[in-house]
């Protein structure tokens, strides 16, 4: 187990319902229903596994946030997504155990991660752009597939004396649940701490009315009166919704980059990979002119729109750099364009937030932001003279672990600060960077932000926004040593240290996922207790051999 | 690169085509020479001193000597030729390719090193700026200077290397290497043997005997370093190191030639009587510089010792005699006092921990040799006394034989109180401090003259003569 010498799949991070293979997707109107139903031989490593009761790898859940990232985009219409399942008595048995067996460390990990922040990206949509849902368990419900129906809104589970949901992590695997399970089931559905102890150490899990009486589910409901059940909910649920009336959605068009071994473009973003060993560079640049005059402008701009188009295109970036370059330990982000015009851009989307579109792309800014702040790379932002670190792009570099900034009087830098870093883009714990990175003057986040005009090199020291502003002289040295340093520090520490120092502030359920759950999680996954030889995922599926235990305590 | 360009900052590292460096370097000279006309030799900087400048850094040309004011000295930056195509001779890197820049990895680690060697050298200077004016003879005085000039020179070869290669944290370095001050209690030199103040000249003698001669070890180490700037810029410090080490040598055998022939004009045999500093009072002043030089390489066992041996960035002296450069193996045999008792009991220690302790050996063979010149100079007169070197856990404040240890200079251990009771058997005493500073109250300027507790030298400086009026008035 723990397998190292497997070479991972490099997927792709796109794809289109007309290429799912492993969910169905149904449109009536307001109400949106996705239908799992895995291809068992239809894996990212087809040879290694077996995708049985709709147990799930990487490409489904690559499929699952396709599915919701449309909803947002193509389909304003859609106000309530029902989950549920084709198979038989299953509804979902969560991430395929002989897949993540066969797979190295590294690549769990970052699997894990990814299919959190899908489940994050469903609640998301709840909160923040309407879209409701609803987990229609048909059948039973486990690991991750509970997890799953976790992260939606209302939870109808059918009532057959047989299907349960169930986390049998713990008792049967020797591993935690790795989406959230804990997390949610205490901190969002607000399970007794007791009785959640019980239900997470219960490998057949906890059906019908104990269900419902331990808040594990919100409804349970006979075979006969299921579908009426759901579709009753739907309609509840829809009329929560905030979506809009009338509207058609865009088409997300694929981004089509060209990607090399060294290096990957795409229109508005570069990622190259082989600055030196190890070090990979980003590069994000501005718009090309202005900002259309009002939403039905950008509607008419559909994807192409720069505000759409540059963070599809670093998202699928960042996501290609995590899984298939694992090697890469420095991430260096640069931007390069017109300041002003990413000021405008930003001030556009800031006065049109009522626009549904113009919500979903700062919806969608936010969020490739954080999967910025999640990746565990070390992160640094060089500010140059031809960078635009302005608005919504000055995120970056608030978002990197250190900043360099030119400070050379014949060739003047800047960062400038817009509406948008006034919390329109928080982070996982709720703050904006700016708020975060002045954890200890509060008061200094409004000041930097009445600033009027550019920091140069000086003003952003003071003001705190950069670490450092070496000068001509030093420019070359100190970015190259920095670099270097970095090479040479253990990258398990790097990625523990930095996860701890870029969320100071509050915990949210967000932060405790990826902070807590995900920290023991790795952990454990790297224990003899559950990958050594007589470990439980190990010898999981060999009937008749029994998991062996250290039994000490840490 | 080896001739030395004649610029406002002497080099043969083509300063003038690095113009940052230059600008960088130009900014820093001032800050230095304020510095020197502040903390340099105290009454002498406009006098005309008889000094060596290297013109260039082959064996003809770094000895050529002039009269020159000290303040209008050149100092400035010489590197040793570049040994085509040389390799790591140590460590985990064995083999591989010496850097021409500093890795990023070992940055703050190369920094600390240099600045460390490079503190000492103002420290130095400090240590002796009063000296000039108790000054034995002229002979003397100019080799005071010489020594002071070349340890300004020293300071502007680390400050070389802060500037090039460290960037913004290295001219901060570089500008503190002027503003800590020996013996200062809020800001002071970096290693405890450059805080001492060195007051009279028996001590001056002592420390480039002792003191510099840890210098030469430290150096010969930094020159097997893979960051190929520093090791260049090492192996030409050691040429001139090696002066300071003969004015430190010949400088006692001085005072033992002269002790001796006042024993021999006293009935008694009693140097003091005759205005001479007697043996024992000598083997007090060694035993103590020699102890206060031992600390500077550090503990006996340390892990920094081997990770900067794994890195490649210090080597052992002269480490190509070395057979086995990875020292993965090996293990130093060593007496270890235990915890708790202090009781000495043998313990292997891993080879790479214990390179501190291998250079140390090194040098107390080559304070031997020293040592036995001396000697021979008293058995040569017919006198039985015979200087030694104290056990190396005698009177420790650095390692493994510190922290509340004593040992008398045989090695043995002993109480507190018997430390307490007897150490004025071993260490000087302030009476005999007292007592050799009186012999050099009045500094003596006149040529061919000298004070009367140590021999005039055998030759002069450049083949002049011994009253060559080495300092002009």
């Amino acid at each position: 187990m723990g397998n190292d010498t497997v070479v991972e799949a490099l997927p792709s991070f796109e794809t289109h319902p007309s290429k799912y293979k492993h969910w169905k997707l149904k449109l009536e109107g307001e109400v949106a229903t996705l239908s799992m139903d895995v291809q068992e031989d239809g894996g990212l490593r087809a040879a290694d596994y077996v995708l049985k009761l709709n147990s799930y790898d990487l490409g489904v859940d690559i499929e699952l946030a396709d599915v919701v990232q449309r909803l947002r985009f193509e389909h304003p219409e859609v106000r309530v997504l029902v989950v549920t399942s084709l198979k038989e008595r299953i509804f979902c048995a969560g991430a395929n155990i002989f897949m993540l067996g066969s797979s190295s460390h590294p690549f769990k990990v970052n699997f894990c991660k990814y299919t959190n922040e899908t489940r994050l990206g469903l609640e998301d949509a709840s909160a923040c752009s309407g879209i409701k849902s609803i987990a229609a368990l048909n059948g039973t419900a486990s690991g991750g597939g509970y997890e799953l129906a976790l992260a939606c809104d209302e939870i109808v589970l059918i009532d057959d004396g047989n299907s349960a949901v169930s986390l049998p992590e713990v008792p049967l695997l020797g591993v935690l649940p790795g989406t959230g399970g804990l997390t949610r089931v205490v901190d969002k559905r607000k399970v007794r701490r007791d009785q959640a102890d019980f239900f997470s150490t219960t490998a057949e899990g906890i059906k019908g009315k104990r269900a419902v009486d331990w808040r594990l589910v919100d409804q349970v409901v006979p075979k006969s009166k299921f579908a009426q059940a759901v579709a009753d909910r739907a309609k509840a649920l829809a009329a929560q919704s905030d979506r809009p009336q009338g509207e058609t959605g865009i088409t997300l068009e694929p981004l089509n980059p060209k990607v090399g071994a060294k290096q990957v473009d795409y229109q508005y973003v570069t990622l190259k990979l082989d600055v030196s060993p190890r070090v990979a560079e980003l590069e994000l640049r501005g718009p090309d002119g202005a900002p259309p005059k009002d939403g039905a402008a950008l509607k008419a701009l559909g994807a192409q729109a720069w505000s759409l188009k540059a963070w599809r295109e670093l998202d699928d970036a960042l996501l290609r750099l995590r899984i298939n370059h694992l090697d890469v330990g420095t991430l260096i982000l640069k931007t390069k364009g017109d300041a002003k015009q990413v000021l405008a851009w930003d001030a556009f989307l800031q006065a049109n937030t009522k626009h549904w579109l113009v919500r979903e792309e700062l919806q969608l800014v936010k969020r490739v932001l954080k999967r910025l702040d999640l990746t565990a790379k070390t992160l640094y932002a060089f500010v140059t003279p031809d960078s635009c670190f302005a608005g919504s792009l000055a995120e970056l570099a608030l978002a990197a672990d250190r900043s360099y900034m030119l400070d050379d009087a014949e060739a003047p830098t800047a960062i400038t600060l817009g509406p948008l870093n006034a919390g329109a883009l928080p982070m996982s714990n709720g703050l904006s960077r700016l708020e975060t990175r002045m954890l200890a003057t509060p008061g200094r986040v409004k000041e930097i932000l009445a600033h009027q005009g550019p920091f140069d090199a000086q003003a952003a020291l003071a003001a705190g926004l950069v670490t450092f502003t070496p000068d001509e002289l030093d420019w070359d040295d100190e970015v190259r040593v920095a670099i270097e340093e970095r090479a040479a520090i253990s990258p398990d520490a790097l990625t523990g240290m930095e996860a701890n120092l870029r969320f100071a502030g509050p915990e949210t359920m967000e932060t405790k996922i990826f902070g807590r759950l995900t920290a023991w999680q790795n952990w454990i996954f790297q224990r003899p207790n559950a990958v050594g030889e007589k470990g439980a995922l190990t010898l999981y599926g060999q009937a008749g051999v029994r998991p062996s235990f250290d039994m000490r305590r840490t | 690169m080896t001739a030395i360009s004649n610029e406002k900052i002497p080099n043969n590292v083509n300063l003038s085509e690095d113009k940052k460096l230059q600008r960088a370097l130009e900014q820093w000279q001032p800050s230095f020479l304020n510095w020197w006309n502040q903390m340099g030799p105290e009454g002498f900087q406009a006098r005309d001193v008889y000094l060596r400048t290297a013109i260039s850094t082959h064996v003809d040309g770094w000895a050529h000597y002039d009269f020159v004011k000290m303040p209008e000295y050149r100092w400035g930056i010489f590197l040793a030729d570049a040994v085509p195509d040389r390799k790591i001779g140590f460590g985990d890197l064995l083999g591989q390719p010496v850097w021409q820049d500093v890795p990023g990895e070992h940055r703050n680690t190369l920094r600390r090193l240099i600045v460390t060697q490079g503190d000492t050298e103002p420290a130095s200077v400090e240590q002796q700026r009063l000296l000039g004016q108790t000054c034995p003879s002229l002979y003397d005085l100019r080799n005071l200077f010489q020594v002071n000039v070349e340890e300004g020179r020293h300071l502007w070869a680390m400050v070389y290397l802060l500037h090039r290669f460290f960037g913004r944290d290295g001219r901060e370095e570089a500008e503190g290497l002027l503003e800590r001050r020996s013996g200062n209690q809020d800001k002071p030199r970096i290693l405890g043997a450059f805080n001492e103040p060195i007051d009279d000249w028996l001590s001056f003698y002592m420390f480039t005997m002792f003191t510099d001669r840890d210098g030469k070890y430290q150096l010969l180490a930094l020159a097997e370093s893979g960051f190929d700037p520093l090791s260049r810029t090492t192996r030409f410090m050691l040429t001139e190191e090696a002066h300071h080490m003969f004015v430190g040598e010949t400088g006692v055998q001085r005072v033992v030639q002269r002790t001796a022939e006042l024993m021999k004009q006293d009935k008694n045999e009693d140097a003091r009587a005759q205005g001479g500093i007697d043996l024992p009072t000598l083997q007090k002043y060694l035993n103590l510089w020699y102890s206060l030089s031992l600390d500077l390489f550090g503990s006996e066992v340390s892990t920094n010792a081997a990770s900067f041996f794994a890195a490649g960035l210090k080597g052992r002296a002269k480490e190509e005699k070395f057979e086995d450069h990875l020292a993965m193996e090996g293990v130093y045999p060593m007496e270890v006092p235990a915890a708790g008792t202090g009781a000495l009991e043998k313990q292997d220690v891993p080879l790479r921990n214990a390179m501190n302790e291998v250079l140390r050996d090194g040098y107390v063979e080559d304070c031997q040799r020293g040592v036995d010149r001396w000697n021979k100079v008293l058995a040569d007169r017919g006198i039985s006394f015979r200087l030694t070197l104290p056990s190396r856990r005698f009177h420790r404040q650095q390692g493994i034989f510190s922290n509340g240890l004593h040992f008398d200079p045989s090695g043995k251990p002993l109480s507190k109180d018997e430390w307490a009771r007897r150490k004025d058997e071993w260490l000087p005493s302030a009476a005999d401090r007292a007592y050799v500073k009186s012999l050099q109250a009045k500094a003596v300027v006149e040529p061919g003259k000298i004070q009367n507790w140590v021999a005039m030298p055998p030759k002069g400086v450049n083949a002049q003569a011994p009253e060559f009026e080495y300092v002009r008035a």
